[in-house]
Order: structure tokens, then sequence, then C-alpha cells
């Protein structure tokens, strides 16, 4: 771990404007994945910025009839709000489907999304990693890709987003909140948070220099069956190899996202019009152009049967 | 004391002490943090300072360059240790692959740099500031590859060559019924909770480690080869070990570069290797690619039976011996065993629990499953057809005690066999397809020269001291029940002292030979002190009965703690074998029975019921004994479902290396596990009449999981890990 000065965020807005003046600040919230990394010097932040102190921890009703949750409400909290639990139980599922329960009373709603990928060269520091050091290289093309993604990959990156909680929030067309370092706020899309890797696999999201999250909103609810379903090769403590989000309306209508397919959440609209017709017919929309390895094929089919599981049990 | 005929009646067999089920008189010190573990010696060692190895970023080449300067001007770094400043170094006996590489390479992550500085942050920081330069060169990472070539091998005796007994290649051409079929099981991790972790502390020339190692005694002779400096000047220190499983049977780099770093810093120094280290830094089992020939009568009688294994290791390695069960498990008359050794560049393999047989048995046992169905014989009627009371390739050796088919018959019972449809794909529980499987459990056992010492004192106390280490398989309460017993006084009235190379020598802890061997030891010093107790109470030692605290012959009584009134009495003894183990072949046996559940939709697979049946010898301690069952049998499902180190066969190196990537199971894997132990006693393996179960409780559990999914959902997967990848090409459409 590389030395680093350390301070506490008095607001969300001083937070942002010391971030874009500081080089090599990060935000500290929960901690879970930016401590780990520093150990491993895959992230080699100057500057930590604990916002911990800050009072973005409620989960507050939005006059739009959704809620808008804090940027540090834990996962754990998120997860077990009555509200989630009766108006957004797939975002429930999700989070409960992900980490540990240690990890989950420590992991944050922003720093969740947040979550850098866990493809196994980004974490070896002697391999080449666009991501983590870019123009080095992909170790991972043409190496063990078993989790890699599938779809969306460029020559450059076939990482993953790892995270549960993110598919959910995908799904339910959630918006993040932000502060800007001038002060000024804006809202993102979820949909254009999280991005394609591209030739700049070292940027994640849509957040600009200092941009600290504030909040997540939720609008409102979709009713509905909601699932989770996270197919892995252990029954817990293990990042998906597929996962399905869905809400399912009784006249077979929804929506549905997958995780462990792609660098961001995979939702693709225009698939979700098959939804009626089926599992087969909805991924044939949603993975058309998949680009998986040798190693990662098997996603594909998966994520299909995944899905006829969700709508079988909707339909049950 | 010698063992060279069976055992008769002797004090053990009261199992006043020995044989009840007993808590680990050291669990106390563990649950409660107070159990010393070798990076945790703050009582022993004063102000150390941190080691922080680095590991080599090639798999294979040479180091052409090493920048020192920045890393050492780093704040609170001591020392920076490397091949080039630690002096001579000679490879120990037991290393295949030099534990402080450069500035050749001989595997990815091998140690080239030990940092020590003040605190661990440190250490770990200017680690990374040291700069390495190399020139790559081309390795050989492709085991299926390398073996096209690779010569036939052996486990030590003779030129190696295949084992032949009869014209297999004849009888099987000949047979009814045939399989051909390839297995293959991938590289493991052991996986340990504990990582491989010293303390090491100089005072003059003589060097202390505390260290978490299997083998006391071989550790205590690697050092010094290593140091060149006299067995004398070392002493280990190991008396917790947080898990070995194989992989702390010998000294690894945190040993030596603790030693080294001391020495550079002139202070103690406590190095542990960080996580993302161990997978390729130490030793691994090494994965094999079987083939399995059976040929039998249209009746289920083997006529043949081949089994060729095929692994890798460094240069100077060792096979895996994935064909020794093969050798002794089932008849027939004609048998061909044979092993090839590739010579890999990746990191060095060696001894995982029940190295051989664990991944052997993963292989056979699907093979015995796929024999059984193309002859339309129940898997166990078809086992149980080919049982064998004596070693097939010498008839005139029988079985110690052989009890697989009772362990079978009584398997079946309990599990409900014969609910199983040998027909797959035909119980359901909603989305669930559920499947039955079973599988022979063979390992063999071992017995090991071991010594101890033991201290009778003035209130009728009794210390045993041993170097036997307890790597969390109760050792010490085995040993504690051991002496009491021989002693006749309760369990309380008896401490164990173990791990420290300045008591005497024993088996150690390894291929299942530590509980048998480490007490068989205890035994022959307690023999001794019983003869020195009725000497100094003036009784006849044959005649002298020891029990309740006192000493008895005839009408006469004395209390066992007079004897010392007059200070301590000491004995220490070995037992050493004869060659009874040659005349009789000593196996232990058991069946696994496993119910699995493969999801319809997803193919993922969920252990739903496991039961193990073992027929072992004397159980000393059911409870412990028990507990090592069903972590093999825990063990054993990670090797069926998910435990693989995945090569990256360009660069050479396993790609998955921390527990993230490394899966092995959770609490949410494993069911409800059922062990039943057959009341059995061996008088031909020592006087305590027991054998190992530590490893037997692995082997076949794989192969009980493969032969379940199977009948579950129809799907013959013959690679591990059987992951849903695997299964879905086979899987009946989901819609």
């Amino acid at each position: 771990m590389k030395a680093f000065t350390y301070s506490r965020a008095s607001s969300p807005a001083d937070a942002a404007a010391l971030a874009a003046k500081t080089p090599g600040a990060r935000f500290l919230a929960g901690g879970t994945n930016l401590l780990d990394l520093m150990k491993l010097e895959i992230e080699t932040p100057a500057h930590l910025i604990d916002v911990n102190t800050l009072a973005l921890d409620k989960i507050e009703d939005t006059a739009e009839g959704g809620l808008r949750i804090g940027a540090l409400v834990r996962n754990t909290d998120l997860a077990a709000d009555k509200r989630v639990r009766r108006d957004y139980a797939v975002l429930t599922r999700a989070i409960v489907a992900g980490a540990s329960g240690q990890l989950r009373n420590k992991a944050t709603t922003a720093g969740n999304l947040l979550q850098r990928t866990r493809c196994p060269y980004f974490y070896d520091t002697n391999q080449a990693c666009n991501k983590r050091k870019p123009g080095s290289g992909c170790a991972a093309i043409g190496g063990f890709s078993r989790q890699l993604a599938v779809i969306g990959t460029s020559k450059d990156c076939i990482a993953t987003y790892p995270g549960d909680m993110a598919i959910a929030m995908r799904l339910l067309d959630a918006t993040v909140e932000t502060v800007k370092p001038d002060g000024s706020t804006r809202k993102i899309a979820i949909a254009d948070f999280h991005r394609l890797p591209g030739d700049t696999p070292h940027i994640d999201n849509s957040l600009q220099a200092g941009e600290l999250i504030t909040a997540v909103t939720l609008p409102r609810p979709l009713g509905g069956k909601h699932f989770y379903h996270k197919v892995r090769d252990r029954a817990s403590y293990a990042f998906a190899l597929v996962s399905v989000a869905a809400v399912v309306q009784k006249d077979g209508t929804g929506r549905v996202a997958f995780g462990g397919m792609a660098h961001k959440p995979w939702r693709v609209e225009a698939a979700e019009a098959a939804l009626p017709k089926g599992a087969a017919a909805t991924a044939k929309i949603a993975f058309a152009g998949a680009t998986p390895t040798h190693d990662n094929a098997f996603k594909l089919p998966l994520a299909e049967r995944t899905l006829a599981a969700v709508l079988s049990e909707a339909r049950g | 004391m010698k063992f060279d005929t069976p055992a008769t009646t002797n004090p053990i067999d009261r199992l006043k002490v020995v044989g009840k089920a007993t808590d680990r008189i050291d669990g106390p010190l563990k649950t409660t943090g107070r159990a010393p573990y070798a990076y945790e010696r703050h009582d022993a060692v004063q102000n150390p300072a941190y080691g922080y190895v680095l590991g080599s970023g090639i798999a294979k080449g040479r180091i052409i360059g090493m920048d020192l300067e920045e890393a050492e001007a780093a704040p609170g770094v001591l020392a920076i240790v490397t091949a080039e400043n630690a002096g001579k170094l000679t490879k120990g006996n037991f290393n295949t692959a030099k534990l402080l590489g450069g500035p050749a390479i001989e595997h990815y992550h091998q140690a080239i740099a030990l940092v020590v500085a003040e605190t661990f942050e440190q250490a770990r920081a200017a680690a990374s500031l040291i700069r390495v330069r190399y020139a790559r060169e081309d390795g050989r990472f492709d085991l299926a590859e390398q073996l096209k070539t690779a010569p036939i091998s052996s486990d030590g005796d003779g030129t190696p060559k295949p084992d032949r007994t009869g014209d297999f290649d004849g009888a099987f051409a000949a047979a009814a019924v045939q399989l051909d079929a390839t297995y293959t099981t991938p590289d493991h991790s052991h996986a340990m909770m504990e990582p491989h972790a010293s303390t090491a502390a100089w005072d003059g020339d003589a060097l202390t480690l505390w260290t978490s190692n299997q083998m006391i005694n071989w550790g205590k002779g690697d050092v010094a080869r290593t140091l060149g400096i006299p067995k004398e000047k070392v002493r280990l220190i190991s008396p917790f070990i947080g898990g070995g499983f194989g992989g702390k049977l010998f000294v690894r780099s945190d040993a030596l570069l603790a030693a080294l770093g001391a020495r550079a810093a002139k202070r103690p120094v406590k190095v542990a290797l960080q996580r993302p280290l161990i997978a390729n830094n130490t030793t691994h089992r090494p994965a094999t690619i079987q083939r399995i020939r059976i040929g039998a009568d249209r009746n289920g009688r083997i006529r043949a039976i081949a089994h060729e294994s095929g692994s890798g290791d460094l240069p100077g390695g060792g096979p895996e011996t994935a064909v020794a069960q093969t050798r002794l498990l089932y008849a027939g008359e004609n048998r061909l065993t044979a092993m090839r050794l590739a010579v890999l560049d990746l990191p060095e393999g060696n001894a995982m629990r029940a190295p051989g047989e664990a991944p052997g048995m993963m292989a056979l046992e699907i093979a015995m499953d796929e024999m059984a169905e193309k002859l339309g014989i129940d898997p166990i009627a078809f086992r149980a057809a080919n049982d064998t009371q004596v070693d097939p390739e010498k008839p005139e050796r029988p079985f110690s005690q052989r009890k697989l088919v009772e362990c079978m018959q009584i398997g079946a019972d309990r599990f409900g066999w014969a609910r199983r449809n040998a027909t797959p794909g035909k119980r359901r529980d909603g989305r669930w397809i559920i499947g039955m499987g079973m599988a022979a459990a063979f390992r063999n056992n071992l017995n090991m020269r071991s010594a101890a010492r033991v201290r009778l004192d003035g209130n009728g106390r009794v210390t045993v001291e041993t170097d036997m280490t307890d790597i969390g398989t109760g050792t010490y309460t085995i040993i504690a029940q051991t002496a009491a017993e021989m002693m006749g006084v309760p369990l309380e009235a008896v401490a164990v002292r173990l791990g420290d190379s300045s008591f005497p020598v024993s088996a150690g802890s390894g291929g299942q030979w530590g509980a048998n061997s480490a007490t068989a030891g205890v035994y022959a010093a307690c023999a001794a002190l019983r003869d020195k107790v009725a000497a100094a109470l003036g009784f006849n030692a044959t005649d002298a009965v020891f029990e309740d605290g006192k000493v008895r012959a005839g009408n006469r009584s004395a209390a066992l703690a007079d004897a010392a009134k007059g200070g301590e009495i000491v004995a220490e003894d070995v037992m050493e074998y004869g060659d009874l183990a040659k005349k009789q072949q000593q196996s232990t046996f058991g069946a696994h029975f496993v119910e699995v559940g493969v999801d319809a939709a997803t193919a993922e697979v969920r252990i739903r019921r496991m039961l193990a049946v073992c027929a072992a010898g004397r159980i000393l301690n059911p409870k412990s004994a028990r507990s090592q069952v069903i972590g093999a049998m825990t063990m054993g499902a990670g090797a069926a479902l998910m435990e693989e180190l995945a090569v990256d066969k360009r660069f050479g190196f396993f790609v998955n290396h921390d527990l993230a990537g490394y899966e092995v199971p959770v609490h949410a894997d494993i069911p409800h596990q059922e062990v039943i132990f057959l009341d059995e006693t061996d008088p031909t393996s020592s006087p305590m009449k027991a054998k190992g179960v530590g490893e037997l409780g692995i082997c076949g559990v794989g192969a009980a999981v493969a032969n379940a999914i199977y009948n579950a959902c129809g799907v013959r997967v013959r690679d591990y890990p059987i992951t849903l990848d695997k299964l879905l090409p086979g899987m009946p459409a989901f819609v």
C-alpha cells in the first residue's frame, strides 16, 4: 500500500471540491473494495476523503412516489428496509445475494455502484491490464476468462461488472444523484452510469473528476413479481456467473436485466418486448452480437435458461 | 520398543479413556485465542520486525537486474534479502525448487526478495518499490501437451516401468464388457486457514524458528541444510498449526526468509505468506490425466483392469501416484498400472491430503460406476463381486483387515440406497433433479517410527513430550488419552507438549499416519515409565495394574504419585516397526454416499446429504475422528464441484490465486453429514490397533458426487471439477 493522506469531508460539495483539486484523491465510504485494492496497489490514491460522516444515510419517500436512498445507506439497511422489501423486492434479493453479512454491513449504496471488476488479471499487478494500467494490454484476452464478459467487450478489455445491487438498480431505472466540484448537482440515469470498456477500460462510469454520489433514487414501484436469480459455482459468497433480475407482470410483460455478462449491468429494453414469448426470444435479442470466449460461451445458454427458470416461476 | 508381532491384549484395550468421544483438550485455548500460532509469538519474541515476500513476476527465465535502492530508502526498512546477498544456500532435501530464487527463476511467485521493516505496512510498501528486470524464457505449462512425450515414472522403487500382473492386453481384448475412459483432475491448492508463517530469532549462531510445520524433524534438517549450519543449532517450535493438508510438510519460503531476514536485520523477524502468493509460491496437488480400462465378464467379474496416470512437476520432482489404490482395491487376474511424469515449469507439485489416492479414487470410482451401468449391475453389488481379501498382485499376501463390503452394505441401509433409481432423471423435487451416488473409500495405512518422553511428578501428574504436531486433527487429545489409559490416570492428570524439536522425534503429521504412529510412540514411552514406576514402588512390572491413580499387584496397592516422591521419573522410548506391513497389507476402507440435486434450468449442483462409513481400525477418539472425516468429505465436495487452480498456459501460473478466485466450499454448500465407524481393531498396525481416518475421509468423495450427478441428470462428466458449464450441453431443454 502506498502512503496516503487522509481527511474527513465536511459537506458533499466540499468533498467534491477537495477531490477535484487534490491530485490522486479518492472518496472513502465502506472501503470494502477500495482498501483491498490499495493493499494490492491496484489502487494507489494519494489522498482519501472520508465521506462516512456526511449525513447521506437516510432512505426517504420522494414526491413522485419513489424512494431516495442516501449514498451512505449500508447494503444491510437498504435490503432490510420495509418499503424496499415491499415495493422493490428485486433490490433486496439482489443485495442479499451478494458478498457476506459482514461486508454488507459496511458496504454503501454509492460504493457498491463503484465496485471494480474482479477479473483475475486486473488483480495481479504482474499482468497486463488496460483497466489497471492504461495501454499495458489485456492479459485476460486469450487467458482464463470463465468469469468474464460475453457481450459489449472490446479488444482492450473483457472485464465484467461484478456487483448484484446495480443489476436491480438498472432494472428499476434508478437515478444517480451527484454533486460536482463546483457545487452544482446532476442526475444520471443508471443506464448512462456504467459504461462499456471501449478503448478506455480504465474508466468504469460516467462520473467526472471529483464528482460525488449523494443519493440513488428509485421511481414509483412497478408492481409485479420480483426475481433475482444468481447462478454461481458455490451456494454463497461467490460472484455471479450469470444473474437475472426481473419484474414480471401478470400478463407476462416485464423487465429483465442481467449480471455477469458485461462490463455493466446488461439490460436491453428492446428485448423485454419479447418476454411474453419466452426466454429464448428475449435472450436472442438481448445478446445479439455477443462475443464470448471459449471459456465463457456457456454463459449465453445459461443466461437464457436462468431467465426461463424465472419466467417459469413467474407463471407458477 | 519394536513392534514386529501382532498386538495381543494390552492396557489400551481397557478403553476407559481411549475410544471415548472426548472434547479436544486444547479447545479452550483455541476458542479463547490463547493458542500461540507462529506469527503471533508475542510471548516468546520481543520487538520483532516484519518481513514481506516479493514473488517473481515471471514463471521461467532470469533476473537480469534488481534495483533495491528505492526500497532500501523507504521508511522503516531494515534489510532486504535476495539470493545475491543471502550467502550460500543449499536446496532442502524436501524441496524441488529453491525457496529463494534468483537469478534463475523456476516458477511464478518464487520468492526473490524479503523486505524487512519496522511494520508490516512499511515492508509491504517497500517491496513494491523493488524494480526487477527479467529475461523471460519459454516454459512448459501444458500438461496434456507435455505428457505426449513424458517418460514412465515410478514412486521410487527401482527402474520406472509399468506394473503388470498376468496379461492385461489379452484379457481386456477378450472381455465381454469393456470400459476405456479418460478422466482429469485439476491442480488443487491446500487453502488452509492459517497461511505459511514463521517467526525467527537468532541467538549467536543458534536459530529458533516458531513456524507452522507438520513435520518438525524434517523441517529442522532442511533448515540446517539450507543455511549450512549444524542441525543442533536449529530449533523448530510449532505447537499449533492452523491447517496443513500436506502444504506444511516441508520448510517453505516463510521459514527460510524469516531466518535470513532476522540474520540480516539482527532482530527477530516474522513472515506470513500473503494469501495471493500462496497458490504459486508453495506446493499444490498436481493435476492428473488418467486413463482407466476395465474388462469384465457379463456376470460382473473383473478380468482385466488398467490404470495409467500422467502428471507433471518441475525438474527433479515426482509423480502424483494416482494409480496406487488400483493395485489393491479390486480383484482381477490381469492388471496394469503405470505413471508418466512430464516436466512442467509450473509451481512445485507435492503432497495434499491423500496424495495419490484422492485424485486416483476420483477417477477409478467413476469408472466403476460406469462399468456397473454397462453391466446392468448395482454399483455396490459390482464392487462387492470384485472384493478381494488378498493383494491381487501377490495373492499370498492378505489384507490385515478389510471390511469394504460391510462398509458399503451398512451405508446402503443407512442411506436408503434401495430408493435409488438406476435410471437417471427419475426423481424430482420441484426444479431439482435428484440423484444418489456412492463410491468406495480406500487409503493405505502407514506406520512411522515415533518417539516420546513421559514424565511423572510427585502429584501424580503425567506430562508427555514429543515433537509430534497437531494440525487441527486432535493430536493433543488422543495422546493425552493414550497416556491416561497407560498410566491409569484421568485425562485431566495428563499434560501434552507438542511440536518442539527439542522433544523426541515423532512420526509427525502426514499421510494419515500421525494418530496411530504418534500414540504408539507414547505407548512405548509409557510402557518404559510403567517399568520405572513399578521398580520404584517395588512391584514386578509384568504383574502391576495401573488404575485409578494407583498401582496394584496381588493385594498390595500404592498411589502412582508415590513413585515420584523422591523426584520426577522420566522415561523415553521409540516405537519402531518390523516387517508386519510387508507380510500383510494394511489399508483403511470405507464407503461414501451422496445425494445431490441438479437444477434443471441452470445445472447448478447442490449436495443434499452425505454419509461416510469407515473401517479404519480402532477409533481413538470418535469425536475428533468424526471431525476429520466430515472435514475430508467437505474437501472432497470442493474437489468434486469447484476447486481448480486455473493454469494460464501462456504465462505459466495459477491465475485464480486468492480465496475469491479459488473457491472452496462454504457452509451453504455442505448439508447434513453423517459418519459411521465400524467397530474394528487391527492388531497388525501397532499396540494401539488403530489406523488413520483423516485421508480416508476424502478418498472417493469426489466420485460419489460425480456418480450422484450422473444419476440425477444423466450427464457423465469425467473432468473435475463438475461445474455447470460441463453439464449444460447434456441437459434437456428448459422452457
